[in-house]
């Protein structure tokens, strides 16, 4: 499965704000399927952001995340051209990374 | 003798037999000015334009939601899906662009169209079977997935442009178009519902926790991304579910039911520009 990420990061006034809509199922583990057994759960466990290799947002998700996850979050500092990078690990040890340059 | 029984019997049965009905003109040109006027005088506020925005005018929000969720536009990834699938090679070399005109660029706002071929109306979804059954491939589901994402990303093509749709001068299209329209305007289902219940009598009102669209523009925007389904969807998949919702039995994704009132709806929204793919709740 392509696992696409979807990012932006935009600077402004000393403040960088990063947007980002992640592809995955983030299935839960309770839902049942069509034929009436449960969908096994796949969903991100762990994903973190960097900033120029810096970690600086670490996410504990899980089941209760729901498919395609958007996220957006702001941090003090940053600048133009700078490396914003993201990477997740899901509980079948899929994992991606992905990264963009601060707008 | 004998002839007098013979006219008076003649006289007798002949209210019996029922005289063809007056054929009444179908004139899709003066429906669409009466169905703009309609919604027009209704809400003497909205721009033309904005009726592709369907819900969105009328609830702040539903609109603050819908910027919210546009930041990353929901069906981005169906789009980017769409655009490799449209782009791979068949197995015999060719691939969709050689089945539409200008390669499948820019051209999703005339349809549905009228096949004078085969003597039916094909929308975009339908048109792209066809491709596939001319280059010996199977044809795929109208309503959702793959072909969903490949409608999705020949309908961005096609952003802005005035949806046009052409209603020949040939009985059978007209007899498609005012067959979509009667479909329009007739009650179904359990609960008694015509289209034009919920999208032109009620529009603009609450149903239950949604707010309805008005029918015009309303084909304007497909295929969209749906909250509901956490998916994207064609046109076709919500006759579907709007047939299940008024308890009346859908059918088969291209039958001509479906095809005639896509051509119909769609009409009904010539001049209005693209806005597909959309988001809706």
């Amino acid at each position: 499965m392509a696992y696409t990420i979807l990012i932006r990061a935009m600077a402004s006034g000393g403040t960088t704000t990063v947007e980002t809509l992640v592809k995955h199922p983030m299935d839960s583990g309770f839902v049942k399927g069509k034929d009436g057994k449960i969908i096994p759960g796949h969903y991100i466990e762990v994903i973190e952001f960097a900033h120029n290799g810096n970690i600086i947002l670490t996410g504990y998700w899980g089941p209760a995340i729901s498919k395609n996850p958007f996220s957006k979050f702001s941090f003090k500092g940053g600048k133009l051209g700078d490396t914003i990078s993201v990477s997740w690990v899901d509980n079948k040890g899929e994992h991606t990374s992905t990264s963009a340059k601060i707008m | 003798m004998r002839v007098l029984f013979v006219v008076l019997g003649m006289l007798l049965i002949a209210p019996l037999v029922q005289a063809a009905p007056p054929s009444v003109a179908v004139e899709p040109a003066a429906d669409l000015k009466a169905f703009r006027t309609n919604f027009r005088s209704q809400f003497p506020d909205l721009l033309l334009n904005g009726y592709v925005n369907g819900p969105y005018n009328f609830s702040k929000s539903e609109r603050t939601q819908w910027n919210q969720i546009m930041e990353f536009p929901p069906y981005e990834f169906a789009l980017q899906e769409g655009k490799e699938l449209f782009e791979t090679k068949f197995p015999d070399g060719k691939s969709y662009a050689s089945c539409f005109p200008n390669g499948g660029i820019g051209i999703a706002q005339t349809y549905p169209k009228f096949d004078a071929i085969s003597s039916k109306v094909a929308t975009l979804g339908i048109a792209l079977n066809e491709c596939r059954d001319a280059h010996g491939m199977q044809p795929l589901n109208l309503t959702k997935g793959p072909p969903a994402a490949i409608e999705t990303y020949m309908v961005h093509t096609s952003r802005g442009k005035p949806i046009d749709v052409t209603i020949p001068d040939d009985p059978r299209a007209l007899a498609a178009y005012e067959a979509g329209k009667e479909y329009f305007y007739s009650r179904r289902g359990q609960l008694n519902f015509s289209c034009a219940s919920c999208h032109v009598q009620a529009a603009g009102k609450r149903l239950r926790g949604d707010v309805l669209a008005p029918a015009l523009g309303i084909a304007a925007i497909f295929p969209i991304y749906r909250s509901k389904w956490g998916d994207m969807g064609t046109l076709v998949r919500r006759f579907i579910g709007c047939n299940k919702k008024v308890n009346a039995q859908p059918v088969k994704a291209d039958s001509a039911r479906y095809r005639n009132l896509a051509y119909f709806l769609t009409y009904m929204s010539n001049g209005l520009p693209m806005a597909a793919p959309g988001a809706r709740p």
